[in-house]
């Protein structure tokens, strides 16, 4: 790439590349704060009376991977996979495993609505477990670590989060008093969640019962979709749910899905110091001649002019992958090699490890096409350490949930295990438990290893002639132990529900990169104490250019079982406080 | 014409006669037309197909579309070269002339079971094809049938909502699913006549003030 740009803008003071969960909250929060901000964003502008419109957000093929206009347009960019170091990684050619979003909003747009808080274990894993049951738990190449910071530290932007996504649910422990009704095991929380929690189904009675029976504290899982009209901390109105069944995947019609169009954008035009730049693609962020300053980004934008765009603070808050592509790109940072197990930059790749028992039954129907954001219940005793891991021979955990998400038959019409895929007999299947099934789901976390990592790809490019983002991943012997476990704790509980059928299956063998697990991508760009085994410290600031703060899922050293957008949430509003009441004040390294 | 008569009005876009001759042969074995009601060919999947070959997506034109291009391990996904549009053209070619060669008949004018024969040897991938894996092909094939089958008739399948009736899928939600969370409500089927988006277009079906449609109750149901 030719390093002068077509266009060279005047400096702005504070420049965010991806205007998704992270980076949508960060504008907002620097813009109240008089920062003059420029928000670049590679996706198009959403209106959700236009894109999102009734009857046409319920159209399920128009939001299927492949066609999905909301999704990354894979022509332009893509990631390159493989199992391991040895292997040639092939392009990810089509959506399959996890599904990024390219819009205003980012891949919050079309988020399933699962608000849980990551475990004050998640932020400790490494010292809370070694504490524990001694450094030998881990496996040997296995390099999570702690994050550097706190749940407690990270508390008040949780709430802040909570309030600013009006997310309901029951408070299982304030101030660390346990709540009846609510999560036992999840951190002290300061005060209730900001909507009532969601409303009953029977698939999550049943489960509940069932879960209670074998002594667990079921509790309804924190949803994203309202429980009721609400006006957020940002003075934005987001209608009531009905429950439609069209959401992980999909954009709202009724504005009723909390998502950074909801909840932030649209509160980002009253302020005359921010600007928002659509169909910007930025491609590299500029240093000076140290080499430790970041001086602003270059972009292309939709006309294809490269604009240089100079910046006295830049925030990088796109998708993980991706973050840690443009670090590379840019040469910030140490890349991570895995022979030597030095550097940082691609480091500590992980990915939610998810496992599905499903339940089918004559007697009973569960309508499963009305369904919201994380409609259902969920139970913790499994999660994370909330169980003595003692001579299991793994570390971490799962929930184990229940979740009406709603049911469109191209992509949701089960059969049980040995039904033929087509004909008659598939057919007759299909026809009877479209109606009598529902799922329970273990959602694991995932620990790092050495040989999980991004770099960039020697062969591929995206359409500016760039490296393409270089994915090695594999299931670890680790995570296939905890998802063997819980699958099984899993089972249990769907067995005393009493289905006539059931399916489970827990994770083996190699890791695929095509069918659909999650969006739950994490690591890259991690967050630590020592700036040689992290890229940025505990406020998301970049160890080796301090005026670069890298925010969102790329932060994560290790993946939770929660899903990690609640935890996103709190980084970004955690980061924008440390830019607003610390970088601005003092300029430079903040610890 | 006649074994296409279903799909009158249809313009085709991309397929010829004979390929539709074929695509109405091969969907209607992966969902036959039985005592359960209509299968695949009659909901009209051979027209979606069509239409969905003109699409973005006949084209991939939001997928990554650049070489090297070696096949890769099953992990690592799609890395077929060529386009839907050619997957279907040179799939559907090599698996008639391979039906004249051992039947002297072309893939719809075999029997039943002969058709089942080659999609099974289709689907376990022992099928020989020149330009492609045969599996590419019936993966492909099978998806797009099950779409065809029960995505909104808007994209030119599902006729008649043949595909939501089967399963008891009511189609675009009603805004009163709220009052269905309620332990009185376990238990009780919800069983409506579905509302496509298609019959909204035509003002074929009432609306509430937010626009989701109104439910009418049917008897009996699966």
């Amino acid at each position: 790439m030719t390093t002068t740009a077509d266009i060279k803008l005047k400096p702005v003071e504070v420049v965010v590349v991806g205007v998704g969960v992270a980076g949508s909250i960060i504008c907002k929060e620097l813009a109240v704060a008089g920062m003059q901000v420029v928000g670049i964003e590679r996706g198009r502008m959403l209106e959700s009376r236009n894109d999102f419109a009734m009857p046409y957000a319920h159209d399920e093929l128009k939001y299927e991977a492949h066609r999905s206009d909301i999704l990354q347009n894979l022509s332009r960019e893509t990631l390159t996979f493989r199992n391991t170091m040895g292997e040639r990684a092939l392009p990810m050619r089509q959506h399959g495993s996890f599904k990024m979003g390219e819009v205003v909003g980012g891949t919050g747009v079309h988020w399933g609505g699962v608000a849980l808080r990551f475990l004050p274990w998640d932020f400790e894993t490494r010292s809370r477990t070694e504490h524990r049951y001694g450094k030998s738990i881990f496996p040997e190449d296995c390099t999570s670590q702690d994050w550097g910071v706190s749940y407690d530290e990270l508390e008040p932007y949780f709430d802040q989060f909570e309030h600013i996504y009006g997310i309901g649910g029951k408070a299982g422990n304030l101030n660390g008093e346990i709540q009846a009704g609510g999560n036992p095991f999840e951190g002290p929380r300061s005060r209730e969640f900001p909507n009532p929690p969601t409303p009953h189904t029977y698939s999550g009675s049943l489960f509940s019962k069932a879960a209670a029976s074998l002594g667990y504290k079921p509790f309804p899982t924190p949803t994203a979709g309202m429980t009721q009209a609400y006006t957020n901390l940002y003075k934005l109105h987001l209608g009531e749910c009905v429950r439609g069944g069209f959401c992980s995947g999909q954009g709202c019609a009724m504005d009723a899905k909390a998502t950074p169009l909801t909840t932030v954008v649209p509160s980002l035009a009253h302020h005359s110091n921010f600007e928002l730049r659509t169909l910007c693609n930025v491609i590299r962020i500029n240093k000076d001649s140290t080499g430790k300053k970041a001086t602003g980004v270059t972009y292309v934008d939709a006309r294809g002019r490269t604009v240089e765009q100079p910046a006295d603070l830049v925030i990088i808050t796109s998708y993980a992958f991706n973050n840690a592509r443009l670090l590379l790109l840019s040469g910030i940072g140490k890349p991570y090699d895995p022979v030597t197990n030095t550097g940082a930059v691609g480091k500590n790749y992980a990915y939610q490890v998810t496992s599905h028992t499903r339940l089918f039954f004559e007697d009973k129907v569960f309508n499963p096409f009305m369904g919201g954001a994380a409609l259902g219940i969920s139970v913790d005793e499994y999660n994370g350490d909330n169980f003595d891991h003692t001579g299991l021979g793994f570390v971490g955990g799962a929930f184990i949930n229940t979740n009406s998400a709603g049911a469109p038959p191209v992509r949701v019409h089960p059969t049980p295990d040995g039904t033929p895929g087509w004909g008659s007999e598939w057919k007759k299947t299909v026809a009877h438990y479209y109606n009598r099934t529902f799922q329970i789901s273990a959602h694991g976390s995932c620990q790092s290893y050495r040989s999980h990592y991004i770099d960039l790809d020697p062969t591929y490019k995206d359409a500016y002639g760039l490296p393409l983002a270089r994915l090695t991943f594999d299931w670890h012997d680790n995570e296939k132990k905890m998802s063997e476990y819980v699958t099984k704790k899993a089972a249990e509980i769907a067995r005393a529900i009493g289905p006539s059928k059931m399916n489970s299956h827990a994770v083996k063998g190699k890791y695929s990169i095509v069918p659909y697990q999650s969006t739950h991508n994490t690591g890259g760009a991690i967050m630590g104490a020592d700036p040689d085994t992290s890229v940025v410290n505990k406020f998301l600031q970049c160890w080796d250019a301090p005026n670069v703060f890298v925010v969102g899922g790329s932060a994560f050293p290790q993946n939770g079982s929660n899903n990690p957008t609640a935890t996103i949430g709190a980084l970004a509003c955690w980061a924008a406080d440390s830019i607003k009441e610390g970088y601005r004040k003092r300029p430079g390294l903040l610890v | 014409m006649g074994e296409s008569a279903n799909n009158t009005g249809h313009a085709w876009g991309y397929l010829t006669q004979p390929e539709v001759r074929f695509l109405d042969a091969a969907v209607a074995r992966l969902i036959p037309a039985d005592e359960l009601g209509p299968g695949a060919k009659e909901a009209g999947v051979s027209v979606f197909i069509d239409r969905q070959l003109c699409s973005n997506w006949g084209m991939l034109s939001r997928a990554y579309r650049m070489g090297p291009w070696p096949e890769g391990t099953p992990q690592q996904g799609f890395q077929c070269p060529l386009t839907p549009q050619e997957i279907y053209r040179q799939a559907i070619r090599e698996i008639n002339a391979h039906c004249v060669q051992h039947h002297h008949k072309p893939f719809p004018q075999l029997t039943t079971e002969q058709q089942e024969a080659i999609l099974k040897d289709l689907e376990a991938d022992r099928f020989v094809m020149e330009a492609l894996r045969a599996k590419v092909f019936f993966d492909m094939l099978l998806k797009n049938t099950m779409e065809g089958f029960f995505s909104d008739p808007i994209h030119g399948g599902n006729r008649d909502k043949v595909g939501w009736r089967l399963v008891g899928f009511p189609g675009v939600a009603s805004s009163t699913y709220p009052s269905r969370m309620d332990p009185e409500m376990d238990n009780v089927p919800y069983l409506v006549e579905p509302v496509s988006i298609l019959e909204i277009e035509q003002n074929r079906a009432k609306l509430d003030a937010q626009g989701y449609p109104v439910h009418i109750a049917i008897k009996g149901g699966n």
